[in-house]
């Protein structure tokens, strides 16, 4: 279990308990969380659940796999280099309290 | 008989919307009570859903679900809360039995009559069973809800544990998905392809070769260019698909995969003008004043006349928005570039545009090496891509497609070997 949070592009910041093994995508849409759509379900075939995180806990995450980059690449707001792939990460307890800011836009 | 196209001059959106409702809680139904509420829509909004569960990823069903990677609760789309804070009222187990436009009303199972100033149907699509001896023996599964998908994951447990195999009727998305997670599971696979080759509706002719190989590749037994005459059942479970040589084909399980026809019962039943789905305008607007369909129920009416259909999730998101636009008076037709996916052992393929359009292919990349692309054209411009793991491709495609001014038409990619000119 994590508790992450999510600030909207509203600026309104929401958290959620997030199961082991789930993605911070997954904890987002199922809790409908605004500004991330996770259209390909999480399989890395979108960029529509782009989200920025917190720099000083980038390096609790596992780097991007290669296919998270590529995709990456093709997110409609600008990729900065604390930009990930909400559903290529995994919930766990290495991640509580992380912040995930989500840009503007998704699409 | 053919029925006359939707007119949007004719269709109007309601005058005083206070109250409305959605048929269907699929990912589309889901879209338009939410795209309702962000265009600013403050009324009363019913999301009715047929089946137990409250709005779920379809995708993962003949993926990830059936492997085991994920649990109930990764499948859902929305939780119920997550609509209640949004105003949505969700009713699950909701049947309706009867539109009746002309009265702004619907009926559901129980006798409950429903008004509405606005009603959407996303009421998806059902999957085809086949016509022959057997087809309807205990055993026998399709894959479209979570209940079909719990079936199924049963049956392959039955497999491993009997060490029967699975014989999938039909080398389509759906099939081969789930012959993918049956391999990874240890489970014999055969699968029975009509055709002379896999998805052949959907890709290229050397893709679809190039899948044969992939699942070949894996151990499952390809049998292309073969029908099914029957289905061979003992005690309540099937044991065998009978082939059109004569040969039986022993199996733990069988999964059809045959296809899906959009759910347009209700509609046509209540006279909506319906073409093998819902007949839709590029606004999600149907032939009766104040009602919306969107997603997979739907087929979209083009300028030349004929209709299209697209069975896609980004389909049911963007019909969804549109429709809800329609609602509320607004034009925001969806006019995209289609896009889809499908994962298959730890390959990614995403298709952009249509296929069907292209007559002639060129490969861009080698189809040996871990990724690569093919686009199809129509004389000079491109009309489709198909990316194996290769996301950047695949989303310049979708852009180029779009009409993002592309200095001349077609794929650049410089940093890959010339394209190779492929047989059309």
């Amino acid at each position: 279990m994590a508790e992450i949070t999510y600030v909207e592009p509203s600026g309104n910041a929401v958290t959620v308990a997030v199961p082991d093994g789930w993605s911070l995508m997954q904890g987002a849409t199922s809790n409908g969380v605004d500004g991330i759509i996770g259209e390909c379900g999480g399989s890395c075939a979108c960029a529509t659940c782009h989200c920025y995180v917190d720099h000083d806990r980038l390096a609790d995450l596992p780097a991007p796999a290669e296919n998270e980059l590529a995709m990456l690449q093709t997110a409609a707001a600008p990729v900065r280099p604390n930009s990930r792939l909400a559903c290529q990460l995994k919930a766990s307890p290495a991640l509580d309290g992380l912040v995930l800011t989500l840009p503007e836009t998704q699409e | 008989m053919s029925a006359p196209s939707p007119q949007p001059q004719a269709w109007q959106a309601p005058g005083d919307l206070r109250t409305v409702v959605v048929v269907g809680a699929g990912q589309a139904g889901v879209q338009v009570a939410e795209s309702l509420r962000s265009l600013g829509f403050d009324g009363q909004i019913t999301l009715l859903g047929a089946e137990p569960y409250g709005p779920y990823h379809r995708p993962p069903l003949s993926k990830d679900w059936l492997t085991g990677a994920i649990e109930a609760g990764q499948l859902v789309l929305r939780s119920p809360e997550a609509l209640q804070r949004k105003g949505i009222q969700l009713r699950t187990g909701a049947q309706v039995v009867a539109l009746r436009p002309d009265r702004r009303e619907l009926e559901l199972a129980d006798g409950e009559v429903l008004g509405y100033d606005g009603l959407a149907l996303a009421t998806g699509a059902r999957p085809r069973r086949l016509s022959l001896p057997g087809a309807d023996a205990p055993g026998i599964a399709v894959l479209r809800t979570r209940d079909d998908a719990t079936a199924v994951a049963e049956g392959l447990d039955r497999c491993v544990a009997t060490g029967r195999p699975l014989v999938v009727v039909g080398g389509g998305f759906v099939g081969l998905e789930v012959a993918a997670a049956a391999r990874h599971r240890g489970i014999a696979v055969t699968v029975l392809e009509a055709q002379p080759r896999l998805l052949a509706r959907a890709l290229a002719e050397p893709l679809s070769d190039w899948y044969a190989g992939l699942h070949a590749g894996h151990g499952v037994e390809l049998l292309l260019g073969t029908g099914v005459a029957g289905f061979e059942s003992a005690g309540g479970a099937a044991t065998g698909v009978r082939i059109t040589d004569g040969r039986v084909l022993p199996a733990g399980m069988v999964l059809l995969g045959v296809g899906a026809d959009p759910d347009d019962a209700l509609a046509r039943a209540a006279g909506l003008d319906c073409e093998r789905g819902i007949v839709v305008d590029d606004c999600g607007r149907t032939s009766a004043p104040a009602v919306v369909a969107a997603g997979d129920c739907t087929v979209t009416r083009l300028a030349d006349g004929t209709v299209r259909r697209l069975e896609s999730v980004q389909n049911a998101v963007e019909q969804g928005k549109a429709a809800a636009a329609a609602l509320l008076g607004l034009e925001r037709p969806f006019t995209g570039v289609p896009w889809f996916w499908s994962r298959q052992y730890d390959v990614q393929l995403q298709l952009a545009g249509l296929a069907d359009r292209a007559d002639r292919w060129e490969l861009s990349g080698d189809l040996n090496a871990p990724s690569f692309t093919l686009y199809g054209f129509r004389d000079a411009e491109l009309v489709c891509a198909q990316s194996v793991n290769a996301p950047s491709d695949h989303l310049e495609a979708r852009r180029t497609l779009a009409g993002a001014a592309p200095a001349r038409p077609g794929p650049r990619r410089p940093e890959s070997p010339h394209p190779a000119p492929l047989p059309a």
